[in-house]
């Protein structure tokens, strides 16, 4: 019990003979590390208030700057690391729940780079995207058992609603009140602009973006914010969000400070009032209870819309699927452990749930054993970082994966892990308007029709490498899979073969 | 010796291969004997590990009865079956397959011929028709009777494969002594393991039979999802996917040959838009009802069945495949040659385009 139980996790470290005092690095840090001592006449920094989120590093006309892991560093133990202790202290100190954010940074295993793609040699040749056709568009919805005629013997082409995708992405939930107005705003033009979806989140539908309702997810979440009948009605499917793969079973909670005007009406609660998000659903204590509300959406908007089931990845999550699509659900969006959040207890974020990569292979096949895998579209999420990610999850089976971490990081995150404090210096997970303003939506809906593009492009790649012209005939396609480095048991789960077999 | 995991089925095999086809629009007898000068000048395109032929109308007197044709490595998975067969099955006749012996065809299984019409009360006991009955029946001797294996099952019909060129295989089948209005040919190049005779092409079940050249690259996506429907892959082979499919298509889902050639075969997108509308609205709606049972990666397929044919290549045209008539007669084949062979006057020789189906049938009642 000294001056401070931790020391600081970074340096700020100023090379004074490029800086120029031009106190930029002063207004870009909102957590107050840097100031300027008259006296002294000396910009000075306090470490302990660094978050290691970069603004300053990025914005630093000369370079002056850089942010490094402290070195002062506990007797090293290989039972009591120097995080977990920190975390006793930090608790010992406040007696509360440890906050996180964003996805479990753990040394998990991840499947996905445990899982390599196939190619085309000799006896079947690969396919060059720059001069075939290569498709890549997606459609989203339960298939009706059998085709219907009419009485002339033709197709009736009816089909129950369906969502197209012009590339197997949308962008995962993200509730306005978790992320700003700008980062909506970039995200809502980035889909439109794509063919994909962006995702409402549970804080209801600003009402300047009712405009983007063709490329928009509406959610409706236990805490039911924003939800009445012309938010259902403004998008192109409905997420019914029973939970989130960074915290399985737990509620949500926004706080009183963040609820502005703008947010109040969003979500139709008192400004200033926190908006607290049960752990369950308290209309949903059964799986009965999920087609009632599955059917009172449907009802609600005539019919017309897909309904999304979104579950966190969770040990019996084979089953808890196979439950969903038999309930009148259109879509399941299963989330893995290591998704992202704006705010999580640490002990949950970092304990509950399983890797989407398990959850996805073990669901594909349950719903293909019990015969039931056309009556569900699969959309999979929980960290996807790269185009070989999209592929591969393909390959196991989703039509389509959920992006919420990586949009984030094109919007210019640097995944500090720290929404939670609301002070987001590049104005993505923050409600204050000077640190809003950071956020170009125009340029951030660039940015993201950037990095969904060139994903794009590089899965149009591995699919003609593969043989393959059309992406439908990758899903599931696990013959394009084969496994490194996992056990027999792992095998069998991914329903893949190991690498040389 | 090869190891037992290198068997067909153990692992999954690509081929190239050479296919032909020969069909009287007017049913009159083609004999087999065609079929094998056809598939000579394509020898080339096989490498002695497997060959089969598919003849339609070689049963006339039998015509009202499923054909069985069946390998067993030995005559206990024989008896075993034929119990089975006995219990739900009326047997009007059982033999050996006539074959010839020649040098080029050896280890060949015991190979059996079964007419049978199923036993109407076991049709009325378990709901099905004789065609659902027929094909279930096949789908639970192949993959729970150990060294048994039906390679054909149609009526009026019968297919006939080994390993070995295929020019050899219709030597030893005596093919000469059949008369079709239809036959389909097929020569095999897998790339590893002589593989087995269960394993050569055409593959069958009921009429429908299939012979194919490729590799198709949508296999394991095909096969997950045409399993959940009752059909089991027991061979790993592309051939045995697209027969499943066909016969999913056609018998289970009502599904035209053309309808069928537009899911398999799938228009792309960017060609659907250029349709009008009620050909964009039918095209959409088939792609967006079967994603999973589009068929991509390069092949020529020519699916036979009673009372017709039809070829088809992938949407990119990636296998050679030609067509040609004469008369009453059709030919394909992968390369004119073998067209040319049977037939030196064959007109209107034409290469079919990436997905469009070429379908011929015989004049109604002619078979």
């Amino acid at each position: 019990m000294g001056q401070w139980d931790i020391y600081p996790e970074f340096e700020v470290v100023r090379n004074e003979a490029r800086c120029t005092r031009c106190m930029g690095c002063i207004a870009q840090c909102a957590n107050g590390v840097h100031s300027y001592d008259e006296k002294r006449q000396a910009l000075l920094c306090d470490d302990a208030k660094c978050v290691d989120c970069h603004r300053c590093v990025a914005m630093c006309p000369t370079r002056a700057l850089k942010i490094v892991k402290s070195d002062c560093a506990l007797r090293e133990n290989g039972n009591w690391d120097g995080d977990t202790i920190k975390e006793v202290f930090k608790q010992a100190q406040s007696g509360g729940v440890l906050l996180s954010s964003m996805g479990n940074p753990k040394r998990y295993p991840v499947y996905w780079d445990k899982l390599l793609l196939n190619a085309s040699q000799v006896t079947n040749p690969s396919i060059d995207p720059l001069r075939e056709p290569m498709e890549t568009r997606v459609f989203l919805g339960k298939k009706p058992e059998r085709p219907q005629r009419g009485a002339d013997g033709k197709f009736t082409c009816e089909l129950p609603p369906q969502l197209e995708l012009s590339m197997p992405m949308l962008f995962s939930a993200m509730s306005y009140g978790s992320i700003s107005y700008n980062a909506h705003e970039a995200l809502a033009r980035a889909a439109e602009e794509l063919g994909i979806y962006y995702n409402t989140g549970e804080g209801g539908l600003h009402e300047d973006f009712y405009a983007y309702g063709e490329n928009t997810i509406v959610q409706v979440a236990s805490g039911r914010f924003g939800v009445h009948e012309g938010y259902l009605n403004a998008g192109a499917a409905i997420e019914i969000k029973m939970g989130q793969g960074a915290k399985p079973g737990i509620g949500g909670h926004l706080p009183g400070t963040k609820v502005g005007a703008d947010i109040s009406r969003t979500r139709m609660i008192p400004e200033g009032s926190d908006a607290i998000s049960p752990a369950p659903h308290h209309d949903i204590y059964s799986i009965e209870d999920l087609r009632q509300l599955v059917y009172s959406l449907k009802q609600a908007t005539h019919h017309k819309k897909p309904v999304i089931v979104k579950v966190a990845a969770v040990h019996n999550i084979a089953a808890i699927a196979s439950g969903i699509a038999r309930s009148g659900a259109d879509i399941i969006a299963i989330d893995g452990f290591r998704g992202g959040t704006g705010a999580a207890p640490t002990r949950i974020r970092d304990s509950v749930g399983i890797p989407i990569e398990l959850a996805l292979a073990a669901v594909d096949q349950r719903l293909r054993d019990e015969g039931i895998r056309n009556e569900v579209g699969l959309i999979a999420g929980g960290s996807i970082r790269s185009s070989a990610d999209v592929a591969k999850a393909i390959a196991l089976g989703a039509d389509a994966v959920y992006l919420g971490t990586a949009a984030l990081l094109a919007l210019g995150c640097h995944l500090c892990r720290t929404c939670q404090t609301g002070t987001c210096n590049w104005g993505i997970a923050t409600q204050r308007s000077e640190l809003v303003a950071r956020l170009d939506p125009k340029e951030g809906a660039r940015r993201l029709c950037n990095l969904l593009t060139a994903w794009n492009h590089e899965l149009m790649e591995m699919l003609g490498g593969m043989g393959i012209n059309s992406i439908e005939a990758l899903r599931g396609n696990r013959l394009m899979l084969r496994g490194i480095g996992l056990t027999a048991g792992e095998l069998e789960i991914l329903g893949v073969a190991h690498a040389g077999a | 010796m090869i190891k037992q995991e290198l068997w067909e089925g153990q692992v999954r095999i690509p081929s190239g291969c050479a296919i032909s086809a020969v069909i009287s629009r007017e049913g009159r007898p083609i004999n087999g004997s065609a079929m094998i000068e056809s598939m000579r000048p394509m020898h080339e395109r096989s490498n002695g590990l497997g060959g089969g032929f598919a003849g339609y109308g070689i049963y006339p007197e039998y015509k009202d009865f499923f054909a069985l044709h069946i390998f067993y490595d030995t005559d206990e998975a024989r008896n075993a079956v034929e119990a089975n067969l006995r219990a739900v099955a009326e047997i009007v006749r059982a033999e050996n397959i006539p074959t010839r012996k020649i040098p080029a065809i050896i280890g060949e299984p015991l190979i059996w011929r079964y007419f049978v019409a199923p036993l109407r009360s076991v049709l009325q006991s378990r709901q099905q028709d004789e065609e659902e009955f027929i094909a279930r029946l096949v789908m639970h001797i192949n993959t729970k009777y150990t060294g048994a294996y039906v390679f054909s099952s149609g009526k009026n019909m019968g297919v006939f494969k080994a390993v070995g060129y295929p020019e050899d295989v219709g030597e030893f089948y005596r093919l000469e002594e059949y008369n079709g209005y239809c036959w389909t040919a097929h020569g095999r190049y897998p790339t590893n393991t002589p593989g087995w005779w269960g394993g050569a092409h055409p593959f069958a079940l009921l009429d429908r039979t299939i012979v194919h050249n490729g590799e198709i690259s949508s296999y394991d996506c095909n096969r997950r999802t045409i399993e959940m429907y009752g059909y089991r892959c027991t061979l790993q082979t592309d051939t045995e996917v697209i027969t499943y499919i066909a016969d999913f298509l056609q018998r289970k889902q009502g599904l035209s040959l053309e309808e069928m050639a537009s899911v398999i075969a799938a228009p792309f997108w960017s060609t659907i838009e250029r349709k009008g509308e009620a050909e964009r609205k039918e095209l959409s709606y088939l792609r967006t009802l079967y994603p999973s049972l589009l068929i991509t990666g390069p092949f020529s397929i020519i699916l036979g069945f009673a009372g017709g044919l039809m070829a088809l290549n992938d949407r990119l045209k990636l296998r050679s495949m030609v067509v040609g008539e004469k008369d009453d007669r059709v030919y394909i084949a992968s390369e004119e040659a073998a067209i040319r062979a049977i037939e030196p006057e064959a007109e209107n020789i034409w290469a079919p385009a990436g997905g469009q189906p070429v379908i011929v049938r015989v004049r109604e009642g002619a078979y």
